[in-house]
Formats: structure tokens, sequence, C-alpha cells
């Protein structure tokens, strides 16, 4: 790796560099083989659970909506399978909480007709931004980097806001995960259509793709094929998380802060955020009539036999992925679904994939445990780290000893939940648990503040 | 499946493997090219006394951790160690053995394990020590060994005064500067610290040295030792061109005494220093101030010491008001 030919760009602030541990980057996108049930979750996005459109018995078809997004912020669910609803229950997702789902028997593999199922590239636009909206929403796209928002959202400008630059999201700084790796070297034409036609819905010209580069191969490859695609730009990162957070990403590529959360968005300072796997979800559901029913996810861990990169349909459990990748080591004491800065543990490995799920990363009983809590020693590594200027020092104590004024004055809301501060923390401090606890807190009270 | 249940916990689920230790450690071994020139200068009585001072403070921690708090003992995490080297690096050699004990008694028991042992205590434990001890024993706290002392066959003469205490001696006995100069080291004795002092204070060049390495492996960062060390350098130098007979230059005061060891080694402490970038410049700075008006206005030649104390109290304000720049704001 010849990491010297770019020249990078980062993030001014905090920060911390961790290591690679890319253990599947070369092994190339295969489609997994269907399973014998999916597990469908009605919520797989930020926002209103879905609306159910068929009910237990009814037989479905790859690509067939079965849930209808249910107002704005919401997505429409499609089956990943054809075969018959068998019923629908609660389903322990990744996040820990149960959540209704449509399990289907799958029966065959049998396509709705709408969908081009030829592998040939289509290139030209024909759409409207407004028909290329329709699409989107139509195709229940969201954010695949892990938010999981839905896409047609942020490609309706708001009023009031103008947008100046397209911001592509392939970075990927967690360590592990290859997901968008490999789908920028195997379909990056895909994705710079897609860039075109996210580009055409928001009536401007330019778009940046940022990439970390410890992934040489694919910024040389994305920098080729822009020679046919007007107004997209590579840009090299350095390899510091969390330079894929928005917030990191927007100000290393236009050098300008988002201001904080809740209120601040991209689109206040003229960006708009897509990640490279939504861009190829864009592509596949606007060019090719695909609704969002597969995506890419890397099964990994220092363990592991076959660290792999798999096409799979949603709802697929995760114990299918594991198997066809060698099985559950031996002394596994911890599953991510994510990656290992970010990501949440999983309690059974018969949850489903879903719309965010970008990696699953299996670690040895060694590793899965938290070391003693020792005192503070204020050595200031969490202030220094921190991405967004805060002190989760300060922030973990106000939280402890319940001074949530104190908290809200010192910006815990801004916190974005990177977990810089407990890999930097020498005295194995649960910073960010009291911290979440307390932002969540703080939050309803400022809810319930403007309701009065 | 037969498997054991999956731990369940919040991210993130690596670490960057930094500990206490790793950093109590390094700031250890950083101090160590200092004592070897020490040895080099005062002889083997340097290493007695440092190990009298490592050791009883190992000692009293571990006694009060075990005995008195009946907490987890945690003597060995380093920090104990690094009180009781930077204790020694603060003494005459020639101290007796026994003030080096209640030195150490003063920082483990009084200065750090009353508010609550490591992370909690507002002072630095080893310069309360040696402040205790320099009121408490002032003559036995300010006879100083010259450099190669001990290689000398007789009692007699043994001792001399710091540049410092020449320096302050001189003024206050109305020698001018030029008379004062021609009985202190050259800048090239107080790099490498060929003079009298304390243990750890001779050598600059090899107090920069550690802090190189501290440094490069981020154990302390700039903001402190060079916002100190440059306050020192540009307040005596403007007293020194408004008047250079009546004030040292700007180079003697970074040089000599404790400035290079309490810039890198006793300000950084994390523990008593401030937590944000802006709070370290601006500690460092008051640091480097109160150092010079002690050492050119006050009574005693030396402020290294008084002035972190002194801003070591003045820490909790300093991260009251100093923020880092929140992102977005």
């Amino acid at each position: 790796m010849n990491q010297k030919k770019f020249k990078s760009q980062t993030f001014p602030q905090g920060g911390v560099h961790s290591a690679d541990l890319k253990l599947s980057a070369d092994q190339p996108i295969q489609p997994l083989g269907l399973p014998q049930t999916v597990a469908i979750p009605l919520s797989q996005h930020i926002g209103k659970p879905a609306a159910a459109l068929v009910a237990v018995g009814e037989s479905v078809k790859v690509g067939q909506l079965i849930a209808k997004a249910d107002g704005f912020i919401s997505a429409n669910i499609h089956s990943s399978v054809s075969g018959k609803v068998i019923k629908i229950e609660d389903v322990m997702d990744q996040t820990g909480y149960k959540k209704k789902a449509f399990v289907i028997q799958v029966e065959g593999d049998e396509w709705t007709a709408t969908i081009d199922r030829s592998p040939e590239i289509k290139r030209g636009i024909a759409f409207s931004a407004d028909e290329i909206r329709a699409k989107v929403m139509q195709a229940g796209i969201v954010g695949l980097g892990g938010a999981t928002f839905p896409s047609h959202v942020k490609l309706a400008v708001p009023e009031g806001k103008t947008a100046k630059c397209l911001l592509i999201n392939g970075v990927e700084c967690e360590p592990f995960l290859t997901s968008d790796h490999r789908l920028m070297l195997e379909h990056g034409e895909q994705i710079l259509i897609g860039v075109q036609i996210a580009l055409k819905a928001l009536g401007i010209e330019r778009a940046m793709v940022g990439i970390e580069d410890n992934k040489p191969d694919a910024i040389e490859h994305l920098k080729d094929l822009t020679k046919n695609y007007k107004g997209i730009e590579i840009h090299p990162l350095k390899v510091w998380y969390p330079q894929g957070g928005e917030r990191q990403l927007v100000k290393a590529l236009m050098n300008k802060e988002i201001p904080p959360p809740p209120k601040g968005l991209p689109i206040d300072v003229g960006a708009i955020v897509l990640n490279v796997a939504t861009c190829f979800a864009i592509y596949e559901a606007v060019q090719k009539n695909k609704p969002l029913f597969e995506r890419v996810v890397t099964v990994t861990g220092s363990n592991l036999k076959k660290p792999s990169n798999f096409l799979v349909r949603i709802g697929t459990p995760i114990q299918q992925l594991i198997d066809v990748s060698g099985g559950i080591p031996e002394g596994t004491g911890k599953i991510l679904s994510g990656g290992p800065m970010m990501g949440k543990t999983l309690l059974t490995t018969d949850s489903p994939v879903t719309k965010g799920t970008g990696g699953i990363v299996l670690f040895d009983e060694t590793q899965s445990h938290r070391k003693e809590m020792l005192d503070c020693i204020r050595c200031a590594k969490c202030v220094s780290v921190c991405p967004l200027g805060l002190e989760p020092y300060l922030l973990m104590a106000m939280t402890d000893k319940n001074m949530l004024d104190r908290a809200e004055e010192e910006r815990i809301t801004n916190c974005c939940e990177c977990a810089c501060c407990v890999f930097a923390c020498p005295a194995n401090r649960p910073l960010l648990d009291y911290i979440r606890y307390g932002k969540t807190t703080v939050l309803q009270r400022m809810r319930s503040r403007q309701q009065k | 499946m037969n498997q054991k249940p999956l731990t369940v916990s919040l991210s993130p689920h690596l670490y960057s493997g930094l500990s206490i230790e790793k950093s109590m450690y390094g700031v250890i071994l950083a101090l160590l090219p200092a004592l070897a020139v020490s040895v080099y200068v005062f002889g083997l009585g340097v290493l007695y006394l440092t190990g009298i001072a490592v050791a009883s403070c190992i000692a009293f921690e571990f006694a009060i951790q075990k005995y008195l708090l009946k907490v987890p003992v945690r003597a060995l995490d380093g920090s104990a160690i690094l009180t009781g080297l930077l204790l020694a690096f603060n003494l005459p050699v020639n101290l007796p053995w026994w003030m080096v004990i209640i030195g150490s008694f003063v920082a483990i028991a009084i200065a750090k394990m009353s508010f609550g042992g490591l992370g909690n205590n507002i002072f630095n434990p080893a310069l309360i020590a040696r402040v205790f001890l320099l009121i408490s024993f002032p003559v036995a706290m300010t006879t100083w060994p010259k450099a190669f002392a001990y290689r000398l066959a007789s009692v007699d003469g043994r001792t001399a005064a710091t540049p410092l205490m020449l320096l302050k001696e001189g003024l206050l006995n109305g020698q001018t500067m030029a008379e004062i100069s021609a009985k202190l080291p050259d800048y090239g004795q107080l790099l490498l610290g060929l003079i009298g002092g304390c243990i750890g204070e001779v050598s600059a060049a090899a107090l920069i040295l550690g802090g190189l390495y501290l440094l490069w492996k981020k154990i302390i960062s700039w903001h402190i030792p060079v916002s100190m060390v440059a306050t020192v350098f540009a307040f005596s130098g403007i007293l020194w061109l408004v008047d250079p007979a009546k004030y040292a230059s700007p180079l003697f005061h970074i040089l000599s005494g404790g400035v290079m060891l309490g810039a890198i080694y006793m300000a950084t402490d994390y523990v008593s220093s401030p937590m944000t970038r802006k709070g370290m410049l601006i500690y460092g700075c008051l640091i480097g101030a109160l150092t010079v008006i002690i050492r050119v206005f006050g009574a005693y030649p030396e402020g290294v010491s008084f002035a972190i104390l002194i801003m070591n109290a003045f820490v909790p304000l300093i991260n009251r008001y100093c923020k880092p720049h929140r992102f977005g704001e």
C-alpha cells in the first residue's frame, strides 16, 4: 500500500487512530444462499414504523411492497424473498428490542416482473427530480451507513435552505468493516451513476466522495471512473476515526461546521451526505426498478475461519451468515452488529439482517469484557480526543451527580456517541454509558419544556 | 447451537490500550536520563536518596490503601514511584534520610491519600512535600553540594550556593550584574547540568530529552511546558532589556533552577493541571509569570514550586471557564 500517493484531508479537532483490522478487504462480495425463512421488521429506519399491507397466509414475491411508509419520515418495506407470510410476530432485532416483523416461509425465488435483472449498466438518467424522489421513496431506501434515515427526505431540500454540494461517504472508518470498500471496487460505476441521480434530484452539480486512504485501490478505481462523470470529485481522507461521522466528513471536505444537534443538519451549511451503499441502492431503484431488499454485509472477526462480504436478503438470520463464514469460533464472547466503535452487541444470532446492518463482528471471550474502572486521573485525554469539543469526564460526573442543568449547559446533547473518549481513557471509565443516559434524559426534559 | 450466552455491552468494544501504568512508567522512564546525569554530578548518594524516597512513598501508599482505607492496593501503579522520584529530584543530595521519609509521608499521606488517592488530589504531592521540607528544615534544604563534591577528599568546601542563590544574594548585597555574573556558571554548564542544586534540576538537556520522549509518546502535550518556559523567557527578558545591570538574562532564568523540571514534569502532572488546551496555556503562562515574580521580587531565590502550587489551586476555576471549541458553535 502506498499511502503517500495521496494528499489526504482530515478534520482538525479530536479523533483517535485505531487499528485497521480489515480482514475481509480482499474477499469479493458473494451472494448468500436463500434462507428458509426470513423475518422482516416493519421498523428498519428512523421514523415511524411502516404500515403492514399483507396478511398472514398471503403469498408474496421478491420486491413486493409489504408495508407502506407511514408518514413523511418513514420508509417502505419490501419482501426480500418469494413465499408465504406465515406469521407476523415480535422479533428481537439488533438493538435488543422486540419489533413487529413479517415471518415469511421461502418458496422458490420469484421476482416481481418490474425489476430489471439484466447485468448491464444503465447510464442515461431519464427521470425528473420529482420522479427520482418518488422512485427512491417507493424503493424504501434509507441511509445504509447505519443511521437508516429515509433517503427521499434528504433528497428534498427544505424550504429556505440551499443545497450546494453532495458529499458521498465512502470513508468506512470503523475497524473491521469492508462492505462499502468492496462495493466501491465492484460496483463503482453504479455508485457514480447513483451520485449523478442524487445530484439531479437536488438540482446541483457538484459531489465529493470521501474515502479513507487505507483503501487506495478504491480511490484509484473511482478516480479512473470519474473521468466520465463530470462534477464528481474523489477525495482521499486520512485514516482517523470518526472520519466517517457526518459532521467530521463535512468539516474535512468543505471546511464547514454543521451547527449542533438536534437542530443542526448538513443542509444548514449546504451539504447533503449520502453513503456509497445508499448511492448504489439509489442507482438500482431508479435505473433498475429494484427496491431495497438486499444489501452487502461484512462478516468478520479475528478468530473467524472465513471473513467474508455477502450480498444478503433483508431478514436473513445472522446465524446463517456466520455459518457460511465457518461457524461461530470456539470461545466467542461477543457478537456485534456494526463496527467495534459504535456497533451494538447481539443478544441472539437469530436476529435478522436489516437495512442498517453493515457488518457482523465476532469477538473472542478475552476481548469481550471491560477492565475494572479506576478513578479519573484527569489526564484530559477524553477532552482532547472529543471531535465535538466536549468534556466527557465532566459530562459523566454531571450525569452521575444528577446535575442535568449543568450537563445541558455543557452541551451534553451535542454528543454523537463516537466513543473516542472511552477508547482513549486510561482509567477504563465508562464515560459514554453515563453520557448516553444523561443525554437522553436532558433531551426528554428539553422536549417537555417545549410542550409547556 | 451450544454456546455460552453472549456478552452484551454498550459500545465501544475496542480500546486504545492506554493505561495509568503506561503513562506513569513512561514519565518515570523519561526521568532516567536526568537521574543518570545527577549520579554523575553528585555521586551514588543520589541513588541512595532516590531509593529511600521511592521506597517510602510506595510503603506509605500500600499501608494506607491496605490498612487505613481498605481499598484495592494499587501502590505499584507507578504514581507513588513517580511521586517519590519527583520528590527526590527536588531535594539536595546530602539531605538526611529521615527528612526524606518525612517528605514522602507528607506527599503520600497528606497531599495525596487524604484527598482520596490518585486522581483526587488538588495539589502536586511531590511539591507539597518539597515546600513542607523547605519551610520545616530551611537550612538542610538549602545546603547544596557542589558538582563533583563527592570526589573531593576533604569535607570542607563541599557545599556551595546554587546559581539562583548567588544571584539573589548578590543582588541583595548590592552587587552589580557584572560582578555576579563572574561567579555564575556559563550557559553550557547550565544546560549540561554541571552545577550545584537539587538532584533533578541540574541538567536542562537531560530533562528536555525526557520531555521530547513524553511528547513523542503523547503522554503530555506541549501546551503547559512551552507556555510556561516561554513566559519565563519573555517576562525575564523584558526585565533584562529594561535594566541588564539589575536583572539576569532570560536564558539564565530558563536554564537554572527548577524551570525545566517544573515545566516538563511537575506542572504537567495530570491530576493537578487543567483539562483543556486553552486552560493549559493559561495555566502554563501564569506559572511562568509567578516564577519570575517570586525569583525577582520575592524573598526566595527560586519560585517554581510555589508558582505551580499556587496555580494548582486555580485549576478548578480555569476548568470552569476555559472550554474547548464546541464544534459548530
